[in-house]
């Protein structure tokens, strides 16, 4: 299954890229492959902007506005001016996790 | 093994029933775990997945053995939620290793490494506190994968001196990625989000639905149709309001259950779209077939037209945040189309409520 088409944030600095494949490595949607000793991206639809690859990447070789694509914390960042935040976290946790 | 020794307990008081016993290291005891499942957690497990029992049900972060680990033994990673632990520590039978339980306040792995509570600092403390370098000789630790958006190898390395290894995504496979020597096949790297795992959500979308949004709106759809020239008349209200209750119902279920659980075969990559596919044909079968909502005069009829695929459509949105697949841009996306659409449907359904009353009361 895809999400929407041409929305996400995902982007790439081959400059950057080292080819240790650890974005391979962390991303759960088979997003990215080495080719010729460089990442590159597969299918960026595949992408949940979930932000693995871009923190276990040691050489900042990605970018990507992570976040949680949950429709209930972008209304909450709607109404409450903050980050998108499904009120699963911690101590001020209210409501019912996903 | 050979410099641990193991002891059975059974002196403590109110320790949990899955801490079988301790095993003595150079630190002191560390507590044992069962890889078994009784029916009081199976029990639990259920009461999780449809109430908010689960915002209760964790596991004290610490270190923990699964059957006789000694100095050599793995140490995996996982979250304080019971539900997770649980589900990995029955994964773990027949081996023998030490389990790292972060403090993620009762939140599952994926969750908590979005919210960044799986993360590097949480692992590094916990790393620290429970003096992780002198219960194993070796400076490896595995991590799920789906831990992956919180944590951050490299920095855990230069941190902790530990290297980071990531899982599989499915604790099952964590058997075979050990005997594999730490290797994951790209199907054990990738999440699915099969009808099993899509049907065992769909109570946690029912539930807020029928308790955050049904009483409101069966209130205000109970005190419109029983609103008439001389005061709100209760059997008038139930009688003329029956049918939009039943369609209300339907649109929940059309939303929160039937669009999660045919989410690939439905049409379209959006799940508002989606949801109001699954809502037009969930109000089309009913009116056709319910003989109740046969007998809706035209207004209405238009009316729950627009309304309830509308509901359905913004119920199936709210799946996005238990999908494992969509992300913040494209969420963002659909509501910004999606906000202004739902906010004018309910404005011209009232609109369209009005225009019926008014001819019920013969003004118009």
């Amino acid at each position: 299954m895809k999400y929407l088409s041409n929305t996400v944030s995902l982007e790439i600095f081959p400059e950057h890229c080292i080819g240790c494949g650890s974005c391979v490595e962390v991303c759960p949607h088979g997003v990215f492959a080495i080719e010729n000793k460089k990442a590159v991206i597969l299918d960026k639809d595949r992408c949940m902007e979930c932000g693995a690859c871009v923190g276990n990447c040691a050489f900042g070789a990605l970018t990507v506005n992570k976040g949680v694509g949950c429709a209930a914390a972008v209304i909450n960042s709607i109404i409450s001016g903050g980050e998108p935040s499904c009120d699963c976290s911690g101590e001020n946790k209210t409501g019912n996790c996903c | 093994m050979a410099d641990l020794k193991f002891i059975k307990m059974n002196i403590e008081k109110n320790r949990p029933a899955w801490v079988t016993g301790t095993i003595t290291t150079e630190i002191g005891a560390i507590y044992s775990v069962s890889p078994d499942l009784t029916r009081v957690d199976y029990w639990e497990h259920l009461k999780c997945r449809i109430s908010a029992f689960r915002n209760n049900y964790i596991v004290n972060p610490g270190l923990y053995a699964v059957g006789v680990p000694d100095k050599n033994s793995d140490v995996l990673v996982s979250a304080n939620y019971k539900l997770s632990f649980d589900a990995f520590r029955k994964a773990l039978k027949g081996l023998n290793v030490w389990i790292l339980v972060l403090d993620t306040k009762g939140i599952n792995v994926w969750c908590a490494a979005g919210k960044g509570t799986f993360g590097t600092d949480e692992l590094v403390r916990i790393i620290s506190v429970t003096r992780l370098d002198r219960v194993v000789d070796h400076r490896r630790i595995i991590v799920p994968q789906l831990g992956a958006p919180g944590i951050s190898a490299h920095k855990t390395t230069k941190a902790t001196g530990f290297k980071v290894c990531y899982g599989p995504v499915r604790a099952e496979d964590i058997g075979a990625y050990i005997a594999a020597g730490y290797q994951a096949t790209r199907d054990m790297r990738t999440v699915k989000f099969p009808l099993v795992d899509r049907l065992i959500l769909t109570p946690m979308e029912i539930n807020p639905a029928m308790k955050k949004y049904y009483p409101w709106y069966a209130l205000i759809i109970l005190t419109i149709f029983g609103l008439q020239p001389g005061g709100i008349l209760f059997m008038d209200a139930i009688s003329a309001g029956l049918p939009f209750l039943l369609l209300g119902l339907i649109s929940v279920i059309a939303g929160a259950l039937v669009t999660p659980v045919l989410l690939p075969f439905i049409p379209f990559r959006s799940f508002a779209v989606k949801g109001w596919i699954t809502g037009i044909l969930a109000v089309f079968l009913s009116t056709t077939y319910i003989s109740m909502l046969g007998h809706l005069s035209k207004v209405l009829l238009i009316a729950a037209y627009l309304f309830f695929p509308l509901a359905s459509s913004y119920i199936a949105l709210q799946f996005t945040g238990a999908s494992t697949f969509t992300g913040m841009s494209g969420v963002k996306k659909e509501l910004k189309i999606g906000i202004p659409l739902y906010i004018s449907g309910v404005a011209v359904s009232l609109i369209l409520l009005l225009i019926y009353k008014l001819g019920e009361w013969r003004v118009l």
